[in-house]
């Protein structure tokens, strides 16, 4: 990206406008599906997804995560992990706990 | 002397990032850590609870979606500044970095909106395990649109002399601003399902 | 260069952007911290040693809320326990190890001018010294600092006075200034390396600190975050930690509810548990520095031994739990933690047995810091193989919170990285002033501490095994721990004389500062860049740009005049 062209820019500048109008769609997709009142399971699934989908595509594009060196890549698979492992450990044995008990 | 530190404007020839760069990504995997925290606190607290309301019965989803859409253009316009200083025009990138601030400061108003609105019928961070989720992490959150705020202001008024001796280290500013205001976008993206339609 | 010297003096001295001025404050004010909270341990050995009976000397000196007529009251004596832990991790050991020597040696070992971010630097010296201003200030709030132990655990530390809220407010101020220098450690690290200097030619000092770098950057947001909420519940009055139906002095709490206490363990737990490896890792790397040095021959194993904290740093993430067995966590998560625990103990093992190797054969130069690096070895070695039975839920249930806990993790702490923390000072001190250090001063201060170290934890492992919980006020209150006794009034005398041995450290820091022999830029004739450049480094560090030919321990290479190799020589000696 460094030595970008003007042209590879204005080619970039195409792909945000792009970016933005998916944004913008999945967020109305979201909403409405919002109000067809699914299980909570499957809204959780739907919502989930939506944002995961609408999340890779800021990181991707907009902090240019599709074209990013190595070292980059490297400390956030390693944050993703212990991310993972801080997001449902606690979840896990909270729900452990409560299975002996029922 | 700080010239003395290389690659502050140009990449690393190995590593192919500046120091900025890379010492942003690294905060950002730090914010990614601390919404971890909470994210699984959530998780916990829900999954632990006798019963938990949905977000949409007790927020306002139209506001909460007009202050999405408001922060993903902040983003575009955010990303286009960036573009504007690749294609070496100053003006341009003034005129979308103010934008983007005025963007950011309307997604801010619109939240207190929502706050006031709340706090008027009695509904505080002390009333449930839900509100005190909501106002805990959407509070951290605008802390962080604050933070970017002040650090854009910066880089459109008294930061940009550095155009005209440093074009290269500035550009690069930029794109790190850029990151962090990514990122609070990005946190917001999955902040408002979890918060207000699950 | 030449800027540098017209500088007033506050902007070079106090507010200075050269890691070394940062890395001597650091150290400095890490020292202080250590000694302040040394002296609050030392005051509750005196309740621990003779219940009840009045403090000599200095009881009067406190308030009638913290000592009624000299005696000691149980809640002082909680605030003592509590800022004993906080001070000695947070405001000594992580400062000192981390902040002080990594800032000072970090980038002279990889041959750069300075860290990558010399004003970030500046500013989180600054945000850890408003940490630590916070946390002594905190003993000054109506009914005093925090005391719901260094842990804080929920809903205990929720409804404590407060002084708790400031500890929460110092703990934000201290994970801050420890997230923001360890992102301009990874980045000094990895990019500011000199020419030649690939990483596995890292001297193994650099490379623990940039494990434990990657450490402090993701595991100290969780308890970041873990401060907000429960500054919330504290403030704001929400129920994170507080669970429905608590019931206080016999009333119900007025709260909302539905809180979870155990969150708070895990959140806290997630990030204390890697720092324990923040404090035992550049430990690591000093000894082993220290060992090469002294040996005159190379790391045995050097790979291994980088492979092994690469490993720790990983592992550490997720072992959190053994912490909790307690909490009545399910079979199944107990499992997993304790062959996880299982396993990390393995890396370490690794790393100690190369260095036990590395003695094997060499002419072993005993200087004062070979003697605290040699004396590490075995006394981590204790401090690690205790922590066994704390790791398997069987033992666990009999040991948890007793002394024998106590014990083992003061042995990886203080007889381990304290005593490395000194060999450090030691070795470097004439690269930082010049100057050499008293080798006779030295010399009682290495002997004193180490047996009396030992005096002071070892009997920690009856007690703890005798069922005593850590966290008595009157030991005498409980049958199980009368027999006992004798061995805390020996553990507070040993401690007391502890203190006094310091005395020669200091009297030696300050005499080497003034009258100490003066030395030239290699007087250990050591092999890594630190000592290429003058004794002290001026500004900029280097007189050349240093580019590096070779790996760090190329000591007693056959066929070589002198017995070492520097790594920034480019022919051969």
């Amino acid at each position: 990206m460094e030595h970008a062209t003007p042209e590879a820019i204005k080619r970039h500048v195409k792909v945000y406008i792009s970016v933005f109008v998916a944004l913008a769609f999945l967020t109305v997709v979201t909403v409405i599906v919002s109000y067809l009142k699914l299980s909570l399971v499957y809204a959780i699934i739907v919502a989930l997804s939506i944002a995961t989908i609408k999340g890779s595509l800021v990181a991707a594009y907009f902090m240019h995560l599709i074209s990013e060196k190595k070292i980059i890549f490297w400390v956030l698979v390693l944050t993703l992990v212990f991310f993972l492992a801080l997001l449902i450990t606690p979840a896990l044995t909270g729900l452990e706990i409560r299975s002996y008990v029922s | 002397m700080s010239s003395l530190i290389r690659y502050i404007s140009r990449p690393h020839p190995i590593t192919g990032v500046t120091n900025a760069k890379l010492g942003t990504w690294c905060f950002l995997a730090s914010e990614v850590m601390l919404f971890g925290a909470l994210f699984s606190a959530y998780i916990l607290l829900r999954t632990g609870a006798s019963s938990w309301p949905r977000g949409s019965e007790l927020l306002s989803v139209p506001l909460a979606t007009f202050n999405t859409l408001v922060l993903i253009t902040s983003s575009v316009t955010m990303v286009m500044a960036w573009a504007s200083l690749m294609m070496k025009d100053l003006s341009k990138y003034k005129r979308y970095m103010g934008f983007t601030i005025l963007l950011a400061l309307t997604f801010l108003v619109v939240k207190g909106f929502e706050y006031g609105h709340k706090f008027e019928h009695h509904h505080f961070p002390s009333t449930s395990t839900f509100y005190a989720i909501y106002f805990t992490l959407t509070g951290l959150h605008g802390l962080h649109v604050l933070g970017g705020v002040i650090v854009n202001t910066y880089f459109l008024l008294p930061g940009s002399k550095l155009w005209e001796t440093e074009p290269e280290q500035f550009t690069g500013r930029i794109e790190c601003a850029g990151l962090y205001w990514h990122f609070v976008d990005l946190v917001w993206i999955f902040l408002f399902p979890v918060l207000y339609l699950l | 260069m030449t800027g540098e010297h017209n500088l007033p003096f506050w902007r070079k001295y106090i507010f200075s952007i050269d890691h070394k001025v940062i890395g001597i404050q650091y150290a400095i004010t890490g020292l202080l911290f250590l000694l302040f909270g040394f002296f609050l341990m030392m005051m509750m050995r005196w309740q621990l040693a003779y219940p009840g009976q009045p403090l000599p000397w200095i009881g009067h000196l406190f308030s009638e809320k913290a000592m009624l007529g000299g005696v000691m009251l149980p809640e002082f004596y909680n605030q003592l326990g509590a800022m004993h832990g906080t001070i000695m991790v947070f405001l000594g050991v992580v400062p000192l190890a981390v902040g002080g020597f990594g800032n000072y040696f970090v980038p002279l070992q990889i041959g750069a001018p300075d860290m990558a971010f010399p004003k970030l630097n500046m500013v989180s010296y600054w945000v850890y010294f408003i940490g630590g201003v916070i946390m002594i200030v905190s003993f000054f709030v109506p009914q005093g600092a925090a005391q719901s132990g260094w842990t804080s655990y929920a809903p205990l530390a929720v409804i404590a006075p407060t002084g708790q809220t400031l500890w929460l407010l110092g703990m934000v101020c201290l994970i801050t200034s420890s997230l923001l220098g360890s992102i301009n450690f990874i980045t000094t690290i990895v990019q500011l390396r000199a020419d030649g200097l690939s990483f596995f030619r890292l001297p193994f000092f650099v490379w623990a600190q940039f494990v434990t770098s990657f450490l402090l950057l993701l595991a100290f947001p969780p308890l970041e975050a873990a401060g907000v909420l429960q500054l919330m519940d504290r403030l704001a009055g929400t129920s994170f930690f507080m669970p429905s139906g608590l019931v206080v002095s016999g009333k119900v709490v007025e709260v909302s509810g539905g809180g979870n206490p155990v969150l708070w363990q895990h959140l806290f737990w997630f990030l204390a548990h890697p720092e324990v490896y923040v404090l035992i890792l550049p430990a690591m790397g000093i000894v082993c520095e220290i060992i090469a040095c002294n040996t005159r021959k190379p790391i045995y194993g050097y790979k291994g031994m980088v492979y092994s904290v690469i490993f720790i740093g990983f592992m550490s993430f997720i072992v959190w739990a053994h912490h909790m067995f307690l909490t009545g966590m399910g079979t199944k998560m107990s499992a997993f933690f304790q062959i996880t625990t299982m396993i990390i103990s393995i890396p370490s093992v690794v790393i100690l047995t190369a260095l036990v190797l590395s003695l094997w054969g060499g002419s072993i130069r005993f200087t004062v810091p070979m003697l605290f690096a040699t004396a590490f070895l075995p006394m981590f070695g204790i401090g690690g193989l205790t922590g066994l039975p704390l790791g398997l839920t069987a033992s666990d249930i009999h040991l948890h919170d007793t002394y024998y806990v106590i014990g083992h993790f003061h042995y990886v702490v203080a007889p381990g990285t304290l005593l490395a923390l000194f060999a450090g000072i030691y070795h470097w001190f004439p690269k930082v002033t010049g100057r050499k250090m008293s080798d006779f001063l030295g010399k009682i201060h290495f002997w004193l501490s180490f047996l009396l170290m030992n005096g002071v934890f070892m009997p920690m492992f009856i007690q703890g095994l005798a069922g005593v919980s850590r966290r008595l006020w009157d030991p005498m209150q409980y049958a199980h721990a009368q027999p006992t006794q004798p061995l805390n009034v020996f553990i507070s005398i040993c401690a007391w004389l502890l203190g006094l041995a310091q005395i020669p450290f200091i009297l030696n820091f300050f005499w080497s500062l003034i009258w100490g022999k003066k030395t030239d830029q290699n007087p250990w004739q050591a092999t890594t860049l630190e000592w290429s450049a003058p004794s002290p480094p001026p500004h900029g560090n280097f007189e050349h740009v240093p580019v590096v030919y070779r790996g760090p321990y190329e000591y007693s290479i056959p066929g070589q005049r002198n017995d070492f190799w520097p790594q920034a020589m480019k022919e051969g000696n």
